[in-house]
């Protein structure tokens, strides 16, 4: 026990007792994170996953904004209830380009991993114009001015290049047109080959209803895409992951 | 046991000593056994990092494995019934089987999950989503034609869905102002209200020209276009004058999802049933 009778060395000397204790939870962060970054079973490599288009990665700045994550969250947990209500459970890759991620804790609201495409867009524009119209036991509050703000992409490539940054496969050329992406995505008149090739999946659609580019566009542009963009006809995960 | 007894472990401050009494016996049994349960457990379950994987567990247990294993049971348990479901002719389920019984309820399960958010938990439907609950029917109300609508959706991006489009009548300029005023007269006129004669004549003539196509001629409406019967007092989207007006200019396309994509054979059934026995199944 002689190392033990050593430990007054150790308590009476703050600096020595600081590196010490430094030393025990950066192993313990190395053992208990750091392999998270190199598994091959925690990092899956799925098909479809891709990037934010700029009017949907906006409307992702909307949802962070409004606090929806705080009601909402983002992820169906591998539950037979959640996967029966929500459809398959989420994956990790799924929200990948997320920065932050969305998962939150906390549902006062529904699940929205897999919201994409479970509703129409005018169902959208009813229920965050008045929750209770099409919900009346909804106790969701009103988001009706979302369609009053008009919006024109002016710092969409600065967003885009930040989560480039931090890891998001943007190209230079993605950010180059991302404007006319981001007008592309709200006109279903407009010509949208390109955006559809650099974003496979994107749903185009004048959102809103109405004429112009606001809030609510983009807001339904990225909840429209939830959850949508892995195909689990033909992806089925591996148990063992 | 006084103080004296017990070796004091040296330290001391301001004349007060530390004693060095050993650890209650019972505490160290269970921190003992703690570090047993750890390596033990690490040793079951999915624990320690290598150079590519983990250690997968003695046991073998995985989240999406004991989910799978879960969901599996529960569709076992069902399987038969609900392949009888997925494949029965559903106008032909006799209502007092039990089946129609099974049916019935796990539609009601299905429809709260799925439909009741633009239908209503009730089912009494809402401006722009159909009430479910009486007898006029936009794509038809037997139970086949209630499948076939809730498997494929109406106006969605599927090829099968069921699909039409009114013209916009005023804002692609179709009609005259005055001609979308006098139909608007017209279309009052038959559903009983409260409607200027002389303009109702006039609009009788744009509504034969324009509307009778789809909602013929009477105006009740073609079940095979979703084009709505405008005589009676059921409205979608409101019967009122304004609305209407709002109707004709702008048109109306309501949108539901396939729910075919989402749902199995034997859920779309159960919907359907379960619809259909709420009070308006034809």
């Amino acid at each position: 026990m002689a190392l033990i009778d050593k430990h007054k060395i150790i308590e009476t000397n703050g600096t020595l007792l600081m590196v010490g204790a430094l030393l025990v939870v950066t192993i313990g962060g190395i053992v208990e994170i750091a392999p998270l970054f190199y598994l091959e079973n925690t990092i899956e490599d799925v098909e479809g996953v891709r990037p934010y288009s700029p009017l949907e990665l906006t409307g992702r700045e909307i949802y962070i904004r409004e606090g929806c994550y705080v009601c909402h969250s983002q992820m169906i947990r591998p539950m037979r209830d959640e996967v029966e209500r929500y459809g398959h459970y989420s994956l990790a890759a799924e929200s990948k380009y997320d920065h932050p991620f969305q998962w939150g804790s906390k549902r006062t609201g529904p699940d929205l991993a897999r919201v994409g495409g479970r509703y129409s867009d005018a169902w959208h524009v009813d229920h965050m114009t008045d929750p209770q119209s099409v919900v009346p036991e909804s106790v969701m509050p009103k988001y009706g001015f979302l369609a009053d703000r008009y919006i024109d992409a002016e710092y969409i490539q600065d967003l885009m290049s930040t989560h480039r940054i931090v890891g998001v496969p943007y190209t230079d050329e993605m950010i180059e047109v991302a404007q006319a992406d981001f007008a592309a995505q709200a006109d279903p008149d407009s010509d949208y080959d390109g955006l559809m090739a650099r974003y496979p999946k994107a749903v185009v659609s004048n959102f809103d209803g109405q004429p112009g580019v606001t809030e609510m566009d983009a807001l339904i542009a990225y909840l429209q895409m939830l959850g949508t963009l892995v195909d689990f006809s033909t992806f089925t995960p591996d148990a063992s992951r | 046991m006084s103080k004296k007894d017990v070796e004091t472990t040296g330290h001391s401050w301001d004349g007060i000593e530390e004693l060095n009494n050993p650890l209650p016996r019972w505490w160290l049994m269970v921190f003992y056994a703690c570090i047993i349960w750890a390596i033990a457990y690490s040793i079951a379950m999915p624990a320690w990092p290598g150079i590519k994987t983990a250690t997968a567990g003695m046991l073998g247990w995985s989240t999406r494995a004991e989910v799978a294993k879960d969901i599996a049971s529960f569709e076992e348990m069902n399987a038969g019934v609900n392949a009888e479901l997925a494949s029965a002719d559903v106008t032909t389920i006799d209502v007092n089987s039990d089946l129609h019984n099974y049916g019935v309820n796990m539609g009601a399960a299905v429809f709260r999950a799925n439909c009741s958010q633009c239908h209503g938990s009730g089912a009494a439907g809402n401006v722009g989503y159909p009430n479910l609950l009486d007898n006029d029917w936009l794509w038809g109300g037997t139970i086949d034609e209630v499948a076939y609508t809730i498997q494929h959706g109406v106006r969605n991006e599927t090829d099968e869905a069921r699909y039409s489009e009114m013209p916009k009548f005023g804002a692609d300029e179709l009609l005259e102002p005055a001609q979308i005023d006098q139909v608007v007269e017209y279309v009052l006129s038959m559903s009983g209200q409260d409607h200027d004669a002389a303009m109702a004549t006039e609009g009788a003539v744009v509504f034969a020209d324009n509307c009778a196509a789809c909602h013929l001629e009477d105006g009740t409406g073609d079940l095979f276009q979703g084009a709505p019967n405008l005589t009676d007092a059921i409205w979608l989207y409101g019967g009122d004058r304004a609305t209407i007006k709002e109707t004709v200019t702008n048109a109306r396309f309501g949108v539901m999802p396939a729910w075919g994509q989402r749902l199995s054979q034997a859920e779309v059934n159960a919907a359907a049933l379960y619809v259909h026995q709420l009070g308006g199944g034809q």
